[in-house]
């Protein structure tokens, strides 16, 4: 069933819970790379530096909290990918997961795809809580038996034994990639799935490994000449043949895939003209999508740039319709953000269930929701300062000039190592993650408890 | 001015980065390398207009010919980090080149030019759009135990004809991946 909520930006958030390390000293392996919510909500995937998976199972009930619907146990880790080195370009290939997916469930057990820079795994991931008891060659420790002790036959029976969660990895797609595979998205076919690099995009069949189609290829003849890259690409939530990919000069294309075999001219180009006023040498930069999301419903997408979210009707190429800034205040300090480097942090950006709000990360652990239906948005914190359970958060605010009132921060005072990159909405309930650099925080509203 | 400032802060912070980013775990990344090119063409082109418009009155008490001076003028600059060091160093012996060549095309009467010393000796074509920025670093970010640092250290290999240095080593960032 899906629960309706109240307004996005009328809720309270309350922390749930917290998960990683404490201290502050990061491993880098720890550094959270990517969080995905399975399509029921019942399952959340994390991704890290260091190619581990670690996914939680949603919990039915807490007695001590009964209104807690949130809390979520670690279900199963599995390290998915390990560190690689390609002999012919002396190059290491790393092990970071950028992406996971899940795949819509068929039986029971659950799949999702995890990928690096260049190789794309299919998990299976399944519940064990019953063994075989009463061979009749082998003892209960898997000794064999003295043949001559045999006496009778019987038929080995299943007994129940404590849960245990298994991750085999079912398909590896290896070798189809020259660049860094920046995104993976599974078709609404439920049988197909596309990955893209910097400059290709290929088409997978989940059953077979050996071979992909490319559909999408902006590689250039002479490489001199290259001006832009691919940066996301998603396929349309309910049109199988419809997908599309953003560039880092700031475009994002459609593609149907019933048009050609390859999709090098799209069949629609989104594309906002620049301001000519806000022109800057990081105008490029800054314009680069690092995001592309459709709506659950299928009408819109959502991209993300280094200072805005932008909604885009399908319909209409040649403008968004709705445009939030996440963080104006830091335009300018491009010059800074570009020393530092964190002008090149690509934000994530996630819809709620029912398209209504849309959420994004920033600094300082900020991050912020908009309110599409009543044009309010939020500032909230991630951090360990607010972290007794179901309390409160209170919404933070940015003092952008001119004199600090009490309780906002200043944009100096803000800490651009503490970033929120990734986050992601419960499909079907106001649960959310948010990942700071190696934890994991999970909120949940308050008023639906 | 202070474009022409911050243009050349930018560019060197810029080629720190793609030295450092030849070393990261995983190798170049195509689309920081194109983001990094990008912002240095801008910061070039921003750069070569406000310096031919501005080059023929700088030329005379932009001479840091002496080695004093030179150290002097290297200490003054900005250091964010280690990195960019060896950058500005070399920046501020290819702007002693730039102008000791500027200097060679106002005319001197008076100068042997047969015996002239090697560092003013360059192949480099003359010119104000072609003159070596100062914010190349030179041999000396890569320097071994003994090397001499060349006044013109790319110069000498170019066969190219009509392309300034900058040209040459932005468009080549990429193809390097």
């Amino acid at each position: 069933t899906f629960l309706q909520p109240p307004r996005g930006c009328d809720m309270q958030w309350c922390f749930s819970q917290v998960k990683g390390a404490i201290d502050d000293d990061v491993a880098e392996a720890d550094i959270i790379s990517t969080v995905e919510f399975n399509h029921t909500g019942e399952l959340l995937a994390t991704g890290d530096k260091g190619g581990r998976v670690v996914i939680f199972q949603q919990e039915i009930e807490n007695k001590n909290y009964p209104q807690l619907r949130s809390e979520y146990n670690v279900y199963s880790t599995f390290q998915s990918h390990e560190p690689e080195f390609d002999y012919l370009k002396s190059l290491e290939i790393e092990e970071k997961i950028n992406k996971i997916r899940w795949l819509p469930q068929k039986n029971a057990a659950q799949f999702l795809l995890s990928t690096n820079d260049k190789t794309i795994k299919l998990w299976k991931i399944s519940e064990r809580d019953r063994r075989a008891d009463g061979y009749n060659l082998k003892e209960e420790d898997g000794r064999y038996k003295d043949p001559n002790s045999i006496t009778s036959l019987r038929v080995p029976v299943l007994i129940p034994m404590d849960l245990m969660v298994e991750a085999s990895p079912r398909r590896v797609f290896a070798n189809a990639h020259t660049y860094h595979i920046n995104s993976v998205s599974v078709n609404s076919d439920h049988e197909t799935y596309l990955s893209a690099d910097d400059l290709r995009i290929n088409l997978w069949n989940l059953e077979i490994t050996d071979r992909s189609f490319n559909i999408v290829d902006i590689k250039p003849a002479n490489m001199e000449e290259l001006t832009e890259v691919i940066t996301a690409s998603e396929f349309h939530p309910n049109q199988c043949n419809t997908f599309v990919f953003s560039s880092s000069k700031g475009t994002i294309r459609l593609c149907d895939m019933r048009a050609s075999a390859l999709c090098d001219k799209h069949s629609k180009l989104f594309e906002e003209p620049e301001n000519p006023s806000n022109r800057s040498f990081f105008s490029e930069i800054i314009s680069s999508i690092s995001d592309v999301k459709f709506s659950h419903n299928g009408q819109y997408m959502m991209t993300r740039d280094y200072l805005s979210v932008k909604i885009w009707d399908l319909k209409m190429e040649n403008r968004p319709v709705e445009t939030y800034q996440v963080h104006e205040y830091l335009r300018s300090k491009l010059c800074s953000l570009y020393e530092n480097d964190c002008i090149f942090d690509k934000f994530e950006c996630c819809w709620n269930g029912n398209d209504s709000v849309v959420m994004t990360g920033s600094y300082n652990n900020f991050f912020r929701m908009f309110d599409r239906e009543h044009r309010r948005d939020v500032t909230l914190e991630a951090s360990r300062e607010n972290s007794k359970p179901l309390q409160v958060l209170k919404p933070r605010k940015v003092c952008t000039g001119g004199k600090r009132k009490k309780d906002e921060i200043s944009v100096d005072s803000l800490d651009f190592n503490k970033k929120i990159l990734h986050t992601a909405w419960h499909p079907l309930d106001n649960i959310i993650a948010v990942a700071t650099t190696n934890n994991l925080y999970i909120f949940q509203d308050k008023l639906t408890g | 001015m202070d474009v022409n400032v911050e243009a050349k802060r930018i560019l060197a912070v810029s080629i720190s980065k793609l030295y450092a980013s030849r070393t990261q775990r995983g190798g170049l990344r195509l689309h920081r390398s194109l983001l990094l090119s990008l912002v240095m063409r801008s910061a070039r082109d921003i750069y070569h207009s406000s310096r031919e418009s501005e080059a023929p009155i700088a030329a005379a008490p932009e001479e840091p010919m002496d080695t004093s001076s030179r150290a002097e003028e290297q200490t003054q600059l900005p250091e964010p980090e280690s990195e960019p060091q060896p950058v500005a160093n070399g920046a501020e012996a290819a702007s002693e080149v730039s102008d000791s060549r500027e200097e060679e095309s106002d005319g001197e009467t008076t100068e042997d030019k047969e015996n002239v010393s090697p560092t003013r000796q360059s192949r480099k074509r003359r010119g104000k759009a072609s003159a070596a920025p100062d914010f190349l670093p030179s041999k000396r970010a890569r320097l071994e135990p003994g090397e001499e640092r060349y006044a013109a250290p790319l110069g000498s290999c170019r066969t190219m004809a009509g392309e300034s240095l900058t040209t040459l080593s932005l468009n080549r960032v990429i193809p390097a991946f």
